[in-house]
């Protein structure tokens, strides 16, 4: 059995040995290089460009501005129709009139080299008008604000409210009400390899082939053909090795879109690759919310009612084709949603600001669900004295409740909450803890201990980006092709940026067809080749490509069986086949090699009746039905130390115990969560993209833009309750969000926790050293 | 990101270097192991002619004792001084600080004389040798002058070199006998720039200390001296209450600059701990 085994994944050996191939290491004949200009200023009016000098220099091919490409390329807008009332501005390749952030792109330099393009870059001579920035959600709606598009009155984006039961009564009959501010701040998800794009026009053929470090080769391709007016069939666009993605890389951004038209009008290789600075200043932003919560308690601390409300500081458009809309519905709809409370209100206003654009990053939305509902259960237990972990216990979910629809209107058909707690009380023991935090303060030294219980939304359904006017896949759907040897190759429609799917859905081939793994090699991340899938992201690709995977290897075996039985003269129901050889079911008795049925299938195939399934190239598809996600979920609990002298927190140890339902492969499920859990601990302390009052970036490197390191780390010990969902064969739901959605709610209670002798909190993450210490009113 | 053209010279003496600098000094920049020039070309916060690559000049790369001293040739890395048995016996402060610069990769690139000639108000080196009362020895064609640190540093990434010279060593007094040396800071990561950092030397005596230097980094546009709290050290034993004067004066003492992400008050305060952590090490 391959499902469930500990494969170390090919991959992984190839990139560690330097043998890793990403779009940067791909040079084409004839290639140009494209450099920005890009804004210097937050809110600003291009009064003229002029391009002259930059022309001039040697190495400069072509430079331009956004009147150039007038006719060669579409502008675009985010809208969704699941959300008719959302703002949807217009956006093109690069800034017409006004740009909108610091680091929106004006003009592009195409030459030789990029040093060249960047000395061209330097002589673009632009002349701006400096505007007012709006800089924050509250500023951005006050009355009188600057507005940033021209077809709005204001900034407002989008403004919605969702209710469940009777909010008001529950408040005004609890025994108690935990109230809090949070803020969490804007940062981004930072990839080791940064965006890159290398596109390349045949003019002759009207082809345009795109090598791109991105997650979704067939949603690219659609936009490509579509804003540059080419017949879909003509684009390709080829992932190869992605180095890290987290959301950066599946949508289309401006700069990358200028590299293809480029390409088109020059009819040359164009090569674009972010830079840090850049990456920072145009990449996809998130979070960035300001939330006050309240949350109603009986006396036993029953939750009696939950009220939110979301200030989404969002940026100066919406991602294009997805919309940025998730990070503030996620909240709106997940917040609260492991617990059984019928009265429920969420309001969320969605801000358009002069900032980088802000949307889908790992996780969208849930680290801050989780962690204000949690934040509250703490808050409400301490004041109530009850334990917070029977707190929650009291008002998880459980088996009887199941499925349910919660108040904020996600469906569940199962969450295994008592489980992981179950569980991570094995693991962790949390009166020896107590014990030993009694006695270090008495030492003076600060620990604490926080726990965070979170649902996982994974596997989206087609009815999201379907009904929303997106060409967006949530179908997969996975082709198969045994050799003439018998070795196999398939092909899916989910990508690997890393994190090992690869591997997953050749565990499952494999294991459905009785093949050794090593004869199963999967291939993805190419637009023509591949079937038209919807990528990797959304923790999609266990659940749906491992689903479409599946099914075609059930036809194969299927196909592979009836061979050998009209060959053998046996019934097909009585064979299987084991390490590539087809056996007797009942004695074991060896029959035959699948690859001589490979053989005999390709070269011999009138060796075959007619009318016996014979297909050695099979095709098989997946999408779900009427529902939006797959939910898994699981439970977080951070120790940390704070020294509360200097405001350095330290996490000490961290566990998660999570339930993504069938798991494939231990090794990768324990990465991604670990992976997952270190980006969560770098919102909860480290990562923030700062501004200054004119909206200037103030962490453009990483000597400013602080992620967690190695070194900072605690260990990250990982747990499964294995709940496989039945709305599919293989019983699998996604695992990469867990470890980002429960981190900051976790490493936030254990802050509060350590500080609490202090008499002091802290709800605005990350908690850096001056905020905390400023909370404990050392300075 | 990619550093706009340059010209590029790798003299292979130090005579050809002077000659170079002598003829380019305004229009040229040494590079030596890059950690923090590599950096300003390629954000194209410096723009040079032309570069002077003095990697290959031996001569820099010496490590010598006398008596009373170690001179340390400004070409030595910093793994190459954390690895020296001399530095480790000799300058503890300073072995002690260098394990706080950055990372193994910086460590095995940058260089003393160039980390101090960068002057980055955050760097560990200067405030070592600032506390150590060491002197640079800054050559030109013409000229060898010897500067103290004291007089070296003139504000962020200011020094008193002159375009035509080099930091060709350092010069810092050998500890004694019942001296002291202790080195600390305070980052948010390892390896990081520190927010604030310290470095104590002194001699120890019944009398409490005396010959007190304390050099601050992080703190100010340059590695300073804490003069009042040194005069308040000197010649005093130290007990608890004294610790806490001390804190107290020394976060008086500072001014450092506006930073939204770590406020002077931040600063202010973390320096008191620093001390308050420097003066309870030399009571236990």
């Amino acid at each position: 059995m391959s499902i469930g085994a500990e494969v170390p994944r090919d991959r992984a050996k190839r990139l560690l040995v330097g043998r890793g191939r990403y779009v940067d290491d791909i040079s084409l004949p004839r290639m140009l290089h494209l450099a920005f200009v890009r804004s210097p200023y937050a809110h600003a009016r291009i009064d003229a460009i002029d391009t002259s000098r930059a022309m001039a220099l040697p190495g400069v091919v072509a430079v331009f501005t956004a009147a150039d490409l007038d006719g060669a390329v579409s502008s675009w807008r985010a809208a969704h129709k699941l959300f008719p009332t959302m703002a949807a501005p217009e956006q093109g390749v690069l800034a017409r009139d006004v740009v909108r952030w610091q680091g929106e792109a004006v003009a592009a330099v195409a030459a030789e080299s990029r040093a060249l393009a960047e000395d061209g870059a330097e002589q673009v001579a632009v002349e701006w008008h400096e505007l007012t920035p709006v800089l924050d959600g509250n500023q951005a709606l006050a009355p009188g604000a600057p507005v940033l598009h021209r077809d709005m009155t204001d900034n407002l984006a989008y403004e919605t409210k969702i209710t469940a039961g009777d909010v008001d009564a529950a408040f005004a009959g609890a025994a108690h009400v935990a109230e809090e501010h949070f803020r969490f701040h804007r940062h981004s998800g930072i990839s080791l390899e940064p965006r890159g794009i290398i596109a390349d026009f045949e003019p002759s053929e009207s082809r345009l082939t795109v090598h791109q470090s991105h997650q979704t080769p067939h949603q690219q391709q659609d936009l490509y053909a579509r804003l540059l007016g080419l017949p879909e069939h003509k684009v390709r666009v080829i992932c190869p090795d992605v180095g890290g993605a987290f959301g950066l890389k599946h949508h289309l951004m401006a700069d990358e879109l200028t590299a293809c038209v480029a390409a088109k009008l020059l009819a040359r290789p164009v090569k674009y690759i972010a830079d840090r600075l850049e990456s920072f200043l145009s990449d996809i932003h998130c979070r960035d919310h300001e939330v006050h919560a309240r949350m109603a308690f009986s006396r036993e601390g029953e939750i009696l009612g939950l009220h939110v409300d979301d200030l989404f500081n969002a940026g100066a458009y919406g991602q294009y084709p997805r919309t940025s809309i998730a990070e503030g519905n996620q909240i709106s709809r997940l917040t609260g949603a492991p617990y059984r409370h019928e009265n429920y209100r969420a309001d969320l206003r969605m801000a358009f600001l002069n900032k980088s654009i802000l949307g889908h990053i790992r996780s969208v939305g849930h680290p801050i669900a989780c962690a204000v509902a949690e934040r509250l259960i703490d808050l409400g237990a301490a004041h109530l004295g009850l334990d917070a972990i029977e707190v929650r216990r009291r008002n998880y979910l459980d088996d009887d409740d199941f499925p349910r629809t919660s108040t904020g209107g996600v469906e569940f058909e199962y969450l295994s909450l008592n489980p992981c707690l179950d569980k991570a009380l094995e693991i962790i023991d949390v009166a020896q803890f107590r014990q030993e935090q009694a006695e270090a303060r008495a030492k003076g030294v600060y620990r604490g201990i926080g726990v965070a219980t979170f649902v996982e939304l994974t596997a989206i359904g087609p009815e999201y980006y379907g009904e929303g006017g997106q060409h967006i896949s949530a179908q997969e759907t996975c082709l198969l092709r045994l050799e003439g040897s018998g070795t196999l190759r398939c092909y899916t429609g989910a990508t690997d940026q890393g994190q090992g799917i690869d591997t997953g859905i050749q565990q499952v081939v494999a294991d459905v067809l009785g093949l050794p793994l090593g004869d199963v090699e999967v291939i993805s991340g190419d637009s023509a080749l591949c079937p038209v899938g919807g990528g990797s992201w959304g923790s999609r690709g266990a659940a749906l490509a491992g689903e479409a995977a599946m099914r075609a290897a059930t036809t194969l075996r299927r196909n592979i069986l009836s061979i050998a039985a009209s060959l053998l003269q046996k019934n097909a129901a009585g064979l299987t086949i084991e390490q590539g050889v087809v056996v007797d079911t009942a004695s074991g008795t060896t029959h035959m090699a699948v690859s001589e049925i490979a053989r005999i299938g390709h070269f011999q195939p009138y060796s075959i009746p007619e009318g016996v399934a014979a297909d050695l190239t099979v095709v098989e598809r997946y999408a779900t039905r009427d529902r939006m996600f797959l939910a898994g979920n699981g439970l977080q609990i951070a120790i940390v130390e704070v020294d509360v002298d200097s405001g350095i927190v330290m996490p000490l140890r961290h566990l998660v115990v999570h339930d993504c339902g069938r798991i494939l492969n231990p090794l990768l499920v324990r990465e991604q969560v670990r992976g997952g859990v270190v980006q969560g601990i770098g919102a909860a302390l480290y990562e923030e993209l700062r501004y200054d009052p004119d909206g200037h970036l103030l962490t453009g490197s990483f000597a400013d833009y602080l992620v967690p390191m190695a070194g900072e780390m605690p260990d990250i010990e990982v747990a499964h309750i294995e709940s496989p969902t039945k709305t599919s064969e293989l019983g699998a739901k996604g695992a990469g969000e867990a470890g980002t959605a429960g981190a900051v709610g976790a490493i936030l209670n254990a802050v509060n926790d350590a500080i609490s002798p202090f008499d002091a909190s802290i709800a605005e993450v990350p908690i850096t050293p001056p905020r905390l210490l400023r909370a404990l009113g050392r300075f | 990101m990619k550093a706009p053209d340059f010209d590029y010279h790798r003299p292979e003496t130090l005579a050809e270097a002077l000659d170079l600098l002598a003829r380019h000094g305004e229009d040229a920049a040494i590079i030596a192991g890059g950690q923090s020039l590599l950096a300003l070309l390629n954000f194209r916060l410096a723009a040079p002619e032309r570069l002077i690559d003095i990697g290959r000049l031996t001569d820099l790369k010496s490590l010598s004792e006398d008596h009373g001293h170690i001179e340390i040739g400004g070409l030595l890395r910093h793994c190459d001084l954390q690895a020296s048995p001399l530095i480790a016996r000799e300058l503890p402060l300073l072995h002690k600080a260098i394990g706080h610069i950055a990372h193994p990769a910086v460590r095995h690139r940058g260089t003393i004389g160039g980390s101090l000639a960068m002057a980055d108000p955050a760097a560990e080196l200067g405030a070592c040798c600032l506390a150590l009362d060491g002197e640079f020895l800054l050559v030109s064609l013409q000229n060898r002058r010897w500067v103290a640190a004291a007089d070296f540093f003139l504000g962020v990434y200011q020094t008193a070199l002159r375009a035509d010279e080099i930091l060709a060593a350092v010069r810092l007094p050998k500890r004694r006998p019942g001296s002291i040396g202790i080195f600390d800071e305070i980052a948010r990561r390892r390896g990081d720039f520190a927010m604030a950092g310290l470095a104590l030397a002194a001699q120890t005596g019944d009398g409490g200390l005396s010959d007190v230097r304390l050099a601050l980094l992080g703190v100010a546009d340059r590695p300073i001296l804490a003069g009042k709290t040194m005069a308040f050290l000197e010649g005093r034993p130290i007990n608890e209450a004294r610790i806490d004067e001390a804190a107290a004066l020394i976060a008086g003492e500072i001014d450092p600059p506006e930073d939204p992400a770590y406020p002077p008050a931040y600063r202010r305060h973390l320096t008191g701990v620093l001390l308050r952590r420097a003066l309870l090490e030399l009571c236990s």
